[in-house]
């Protein structure tokens, strides 16, 4: 702080405040939706701010579905956490091993059409899922991996920022570890297990969380190669509990839903912040 | 930069079998399906999917003589053009005055970075949610307010909705971007101006302004990129691109010419011009990476 200016550092603070208040506005009031019954979110207009008792039977509603009092018959959103779990997992996991690999070969590697091998894979950022929706999803469905949990993550795994930020990370690594580990007798796996690999620990964890967000929240994906229901990952899973239209939406079940669906990404990104924030601006650099 | 290593290792075969992996899922799911989309622009395959025929740039020439493609350009011009405007704003607001506390910071912080690991279809959920014209907490207030709110028949209540959405789930990302460069900028420098008798407000136009521009640039960028391609779930999830085609952009049309009305060379020759946008916006953000990295 450069001078005391108690008003301007007031109206930092009640900016500021206002800022969270607007951001966690829609977070809070899924969860006072969740605690209430449907009857009370349709009864009054608006609905009460005042969190109801119903929490946990809108939760149990939503993880294990089955007939609601309204009749609407909703389906169970456990397996689908389950999915996306095992989705996310594999996807920045395998995101980071393959680019962990290509990174090491191209940086300690002389071989044939290397700098072409290295701009294919950066040039992969030019090609998101969006604008070749179609034929990418000709060839999975050729493969038969429609339907699987290979066809769900295999054709995300590519990664050009994790290569591109391992290629940076392994360029510094001052050469005399690789003469050292020569001196003893050391091979390049054993390089890459040993040294390299404990050393890019907190490059690692970066991208995991970064990954893992990315991995969790994909929607697109999932719609084009799922068709059936126990493949659907949460966040797919939870716009089709509102296919029904305004009056039929059970909300505090969605909503329940959407708090399922918010909180493992969320723990990831408050348990580790401090990686989270180096993560998200190192792949920009 | 280095980018060469002095002391490497030497064998024929392994560095082959190290990229295999990434060269594999490279070539299976982004190189071959873009060189079919380009294939495809210029081919009309019959409805029967039996065969096709070269129809050369017919597939553009209809695309560019169909209305709505037109329309669904101006609408993500549009729609880019406002995310990117409010959220940097908004963002950069909160950064400055966030950069300028000091107790409570974790805190606000915290609170901030949470709408990024909101997955985009779920933002859209939320939002409807307050929004539903029949129920919702805004909805409701606004119609106190004398604006009968019906995003599902106004196509501006639509837009202003999907902006919303969209602005809300990026503000963590811009904010964090804001805030390291901010706090990047020398305390030596703001000291001086201060020494020198500029109070807050010129110290920021005139000191801290100008030595983020970059990030801002570069932020610009990214934003419009988030515009035009990660924002479909949020779209899908409120409005699907309705009513009538007033918030279908150019994504959420690719994928419903594609998947819902199966029209392939169309979709196809969509994705072409996408994937050119991306190529220009790309070679934009790294000519200007460049530009920092020697300043």
């Amino acid at each position: 702080m450069i001078e005391r200016r108690p008003f301007t550092t007031l109206l930092a603070h009640a900016l500021v405040l206002m800022g969270v208040l607007v951001v966690a506005f829609p977070i809070a009031l899924a969860w006072i939706a969740a605690t209430q019954t449907p009857e009370q979110i349709a009864q009054s207009i608006p609905m009460s701010m005042v969190p109801g008792d119903n929490l946990w039977s809108s939760l149990e509603q939503a993880l294990f579905g089955g007939q609601t009092r309204k009749g609407n018959t909703l389906p169970a959103v456990a397996p689908m956490l389950w999915v996306s779990l095992v989705s996310a997992i594999i996807i920045s996991t395998g995101k980071i091993v393959i680019s962990l690999l290509s990174a090491f070969a191209i940086v300690y590697f002389r071989f044939p059409f290397r700098n072409l091998i290295f701009w294919l894979i950066f040039i992969t950022l030019m090609l998101p899922v969006e604008v070749r929706i179609v034929p990418t999803y000709a060839v999975v469905s050729s493969l038969g991996m429609l339907d699987s949990y290979a066809g769900l993550t295999i054709p995300l795994m590519a990664s050009a920022t994790a290569t591109f930020l391992f290629r940076q990370y392994f360029l510094v690594v001052p050469d005399e570890l690789v003469e050292a580990a020569r001196i003893d007798g050391a091979g390049p796996m054993r390089f890459f297990f040993d040294i390299l690999l404990p050393l890019s620990r907190t490059s690692i964890a970066a991208l995991f969380v970064i990954q893992f967000i990315y991995g969790w929240n994909q929607y697109l994906w999932p719609l084009l190669v799922t068709t059936s229901e126990d493949m659907y990952p949460i966040v797919m899973g939870i716009r089709r509990l509102m296919a029904g239209g305004d009056a039929a939406t059970e909300w505090n079940v969605v909503m329940a839903t959407a708090l399922l669906a918010m909180i493992p990404p969320a723990l990831v990104v408050i348990l580790m912040q401090k990686w989270f924030v180096k993560g998200l601006v190192d792949t920009e650099k | 930069m280095t980018t060469e290593k002095r002391v490497l290792f030497k064998s024929k075969w392994l560095p082959w079998l190290l990229v295999a992996p990434q060269l594999i899922v490279v070539g299976l799911f982004f190189f071959l399906p873009a060189g079919q989309a380009l294939v495809e622009s210029v081919l009309e395959s019959d409805a029967f999917g039996a065969g096709s025929t070269f129809v050369g740039l017919d597939n553009f020439s209809r695309l560019f003589a169909d209305e709505t493609y037109i329309q669904s350009f101006s609408t993500t011009a549009f729609f880019s053009i406002l995310v990117a405007g409010s959220g940097l704003s908004i963002s950069l607001l909160l950064a400055v005055m966030a950069d300028r506390i000091v107790r409570g910071a974790l805190f606000y912080k915290t609170l901030l970075i949470l709408p990024y690991a909101v997955a985009p279809a779920v933002v859209g959920v939320l939002w409807v949610f307050m929004f539903t014209p029949s129920m919702g907490v805004i909805s409701h207030v606004l119609k106190g307010a004398g604006i009968d709110w019906n995003h599902l028949l106004n196509g501006q209540h639509a837009m202003a909705l999907i902006v919303t959405a969209a602005v809300w789930k990026q503000i963590s990302y811009n904010f964090l971007f804001f805030l390291a460069g901010l706090q990047s900028v020398p305390k030596s420098l703001i000291e001086a101006a201060a020494i020198d008798g500029a109070g807050p407000w010129l110290r920021f136009w005139s000191v801290q302004l100008p030595l983020i521009t970059p990030t801002a640039f570069f932020l610009l960028v990214v934003n419009i990129v988030y515009a035009f391609f990660d924002t479909f779930a949020i779209i899908d999830a409120t409005t699907s691109g309705g009513p009538g085609k007033d918030t279908s952009v150019m994504v959420y049309k690719v994928y419903q010419d594609g998947f819902k009305a199966m029209d392939l060379g169309g979709s196809a020759a969509q994705s072409v011009i996408l994937m050119a946008i991306v190529v220009a916006l790309t070679v934009i953000q790294f000519r200007y990476v460049e530009r920092r990295v020697n300043y």
